[in-house]
C-alpha cells in the first residue's frame, strides 16, 4: 500500500509520484474521474496499474493518497 | 578526440566491465550506460540510488553529510551540533565554502564547529545528559543564535539515544527551535537520504511549529523563494539579483546564506524556485500540498539556460514580471557576449567528463556547450531515477552516463576517452592532475565562484580557460619522454 502523491501537471493531467521509488509518472486513464466519484484502477503510462478506494468527490489536488499496486506492470 | 560511436561505447563499457568478479560486474553493468536520448524513462537504461558494492573505492559520502553537510549547515543564524565524536564535524568543516553575511561566534555561526565530542563513557551510559548541557552552554556562549540542530552521527542510532525527548526538553527551556535530525551515516546508501532526513526534519520541527507565528508579514503577488542553492563562492547571491531585477521579491533562501525565520516564511511565498532537485524537492512536494505552492526547477547556468529559466518562471506570473524577464536577458547581454567572444575560441571543441553531485553532472552542460565545450561523460554521486529521467535530454547521444563511478572505472574512461577537462570532487582532483589532465573541483567550484547568474558565468568561463589552457600541462611529461626529445636522441645516435 504506497503512500502516493497525486497532482494535477500544467497539462491539466494526473501526475502520479511515489517518494521511496522515485516513481513519478503521468496517469493515461483513471477509472472514475467525475465531479461526484473519484478512484478506481489508474493506469499509468509504463504500463503499471494502481487502485484507489472511490470517493464520493473529486479530492483537492495535489493530495497524498494510499493505493493498492495491482500488478507488476511487465 | 573524436566522439566515440554508441558500438565503441558499448564496447568501452565492457572492457571496462572486464576485471570485475562475476557478480561485480553483474551489478557494476547496470550503473553504467550510453546515453540514448530517445527514451523517455532512465530506468530503462541506468540503475541509480542502490548500495555500492564492496571493494571498490566510490565517492559517495553519508546520510550526516547530506543533512548536515549540504542542508543544515549553511543555515546561518543557528548552531548545528555535530552530535557523537568529533572526527565528523570537524573535517567536514569549512570544506563547503558557503558564504554568508554575519559576524562568526555572534550571530553567525557557519565557519565553525560545534561537537558533543563523545568519549567511551558516553557511548557506555548513553550521551543525553550531555547534550542537554551542551545547549544551555550554547544559550550561554552564544545568545544571538535563534536556534540548535542535533546532526546525529552513527553512534546516537547505535547506542539509542533519545534525541527528540532532549530537544522537546531544552524547546521548553530555551524557548528556541531544536531540532533533532537522524541522520546517522549507516543510514541509507549515500548522502540523498540525508538530505531526505534533513529536509522531514524542517517539515515538523521548522515549518509546523512556525505556523502561527509571522502573522505580520505582509505578502505581495512576487513572493518567491530560492530553494536547493548552498551559496557555494556566493552563487545564490548571483541568483538572486537576476530574480529581484526582473520584480520578483525572494523572501527566503534555501539554505545558503539562510536563516531560521527566514525558513519560517517560506509558506507564504506564491512560487517556490527549485535549484538543486535532488535536495529539497521532498519539502518542496510538501509545501505544493500542504500550503498550495507550486514549484519550479531552474538552472542558471550559462546564458542560454539562464534565459531560459527566467522566462519559464516570468511565464508563471504577470506581464510586468516578464517585461522584467526581458528586461534582465537584455540587459546583461552586452556582458555574457563579450564572456563568449573572449573564451569561446579558446576552449570551442573541447571536451568534458563531469562526475559530481546530484545537480551539477546535468545542471553546467547548458554552460559548457555556450562556451563551445562538449560534455562527453557525465554521472551522478546520489541522483535517483527521476534525475537521470533529466539527463538524457540533456546529453548528446551515445555519451557516456556512469552512476556511482568507481575509482578504478572513473580512470579507465578517462585514459580512453581523452578529455580536455575533468570536473569531479577533491578525491579525484590530484589523481587526475598527475595523469596530466586539467581538473576542476566541480563541488566548491575549485576555491572559486559564483558560477551562477550572468555573473558568475564570467567566472566559470575565466575558469574554464585558465584551466585547461594553463602551460603546465604541456610541463607533466618529463622532458627525456617527450616525443621532441626522442626524436633529437634518435638523431643524435644516428
Amino acid at each position: 500500500m504506497p503512500r502516493v502523491m497525486l497532482k494535477k501537471n500544467p497539462e491539466g493531467k494526473l501526475v502520479f509520484y511515489i517518494a521511496k521509488k522515485d516513481l513519478e509518472e503521468v496517469a493515461e486513464s483513471v477509472e472514475f474521474d467525475s465531479s461526484d466519484k473519484w478512484g478506481g484502477e489508474v493506469l499509468l503510462s509504463d504500463g503499471s496499474k494502481y487502485y484507489f478506494e472511490p470517493m464520493d468527490e473529486q479530492p483537492d489536488f495535489p493530495v497524498t493518497l494510499r493505493a493498492i499496486r495491482l500488478d507488476s506492470g511487465d | 578526440m573524436a566522439a566515440l560511436t554508441r558500438e565503441e561505447t558499448e564496447a568501452l563499457i565492457q572492457e571496462v566491465l572486464e576485471v570485475y568478479p562475476e557478480q561485480a560486474r553483474k551489478d557494476r553493468a547496470k550503473h553504467l550506460a550510453v546515453n540514448d536520448q530517445s527514451l523517455e524513462k532512465s530506468n530503462k537504461c541506468i540503475t541509480s540510488n542502490r548500495k555500492s558494492q564492496p571493494g571498490v573505492m566510490t565517492i559517495r559520502g553519508c546520510a550526516y553529510a547530506g543533512s548536515f553537510g549540504v542542508v543544515w549547515s549553511p543555515v546561518k543564524d543557528m548552531i548545528h551540533i555535530s552530535h557523537g565524536p568529533v572526527g565528523c564535524g570537524q573535517y567536514a568543516r569549512g570544506g563547503r565554502r558557503s558564504y554568508y553575511i554575519g559576524i562568526t561566534g555572534v550571530n553567525a555561526f557557519v565557519g565553525m564547529d560545534f561537537t558533543s565530542d563523545f568519549q567511551e563513557k558516553d557511548i557506555v551510559f548513553g550521551g543525553d545528559k550531555k547534550l542537554a548541557k551542551i545547549m544551555n552552554e550554547i544559550e550561554e556562549l552564544f545568545p544571538l543564535n535563534k536556534g540548535i540542530t542535533v546532526q546525529s552521527e552513527c553512534p546516537i542510532g547505535l547506542i539509542g539515544d533519545d534525541i527528540e525527548a532532549v530537544a522537546k526538553k531544552a524547546n521548553k527551556e530555551i524557548g528556541k527551535p531544536v531540532v533533532p535530525v537522524r541522520c546517522e551515516g549507516f543510514r541509507g546508501v549515500s548522502q540523498s537520504l540525508g538530505h531526505h532526513l534533513a529536509n522531514d526534519s524542517i517539515r515538523d520541527w521548522v515549518l509546523d511549529p512556525a505556523e502561527n507565528k509571522h502573522n505580520d508579514f505582509v505578502g505581495t503577488p512576487y513572493d518567491v523563494a530560492i530553494l536547493g542553492d548552498y551559496n557555494i563562492g556566493g552563487d545564490a547571491w548571483s541568483s538572486r539579483i537576476l530574480l529581484e531585477e526582473m520584480g520578483l521579491r525572494v523572501i527566503a533562501q534555501w539554505s545558503g546564506d539562510g536563516t531560521l525565520p527566514e525558513m519560517e516564511l517560506t509558506p507564504k511565498v506564491k512560487l517556490n524556485l527549485l535549484h538543486c532537485y535532488r535536495s529539497v524537492n521532498y519539502i518542496t512536494r510538501h509545501m505544493e500540498e500542504k500550503y498550495g505552492i507550486p514549484w519550479i526547477e531552474y538552472n542558471f547556468f550559462g546564458p542560454t539556460k539562464i534565459a531560459e529559466s527566467l522566462r519559464a518562471i516570468a511565464a508563471l506570473f504577470d506581464d510586468k514580471i516578464k517585461e522584467g524577464a526581458e528586461r534582465v536577458i537584455a540587459r546583461y547581454k552586452a556582458e555574457y557576449e563579450a564572456v563568449i567572444a573572449k573564451y569561446r575560441p579558446r576552449l570551442e571543441g573541447k571536451t568534458v567528463m563531469l562526475f559530481v553531485g546530484g545537480l551539477r553532472p546535468r545542471h553546467t552542460i547548458g554552460a559548457y556547450e555556450d562556451l563551445g565545450m562538449k560534455v562527453i561523460g557525465t554521472g551522478y554521486e546520489f541522483a535517483h531515477n527521476d534525475d537521470y529521467d533529466r539527463t538524457i535530454k540533456e546529453m548528446g547521444n551515445a555519451t557516456l552516463l556512469y552512476d556511482d563511478v568507481t575509482g578504478y572505472e572513473f580512470e579507465e574512461f578517462v585514459k580512453k576517452l581523452q578529455p580536455d577537462l575533468i570536473g569531479s570532487g577533491v578525491k579525484e582532483k590530484y589523481i587526475f592532475q598527475k595523469m596530466g589532465f586539467p581538473f576542476r573541483q566541480m563541488h566548491s567550484w575549485d576555491y572559486s565562484g559564483p558560477y551562477h547568474g550572468y555573473d558568475g558565468f564570467a567566472i566559470f568561463a575565466r575558469d574554464m580557460d585558465m584551466t585547461l589552457n594553463n602551460p603546465c600541462w604541456k610541463q607533466i611529461k618529463a622532458p627525456w619522454k617527450t616525443e621532441e626529445s626522442t626524436n633529437t636522441e634518435v638523431a643524435a645516435s644516428a
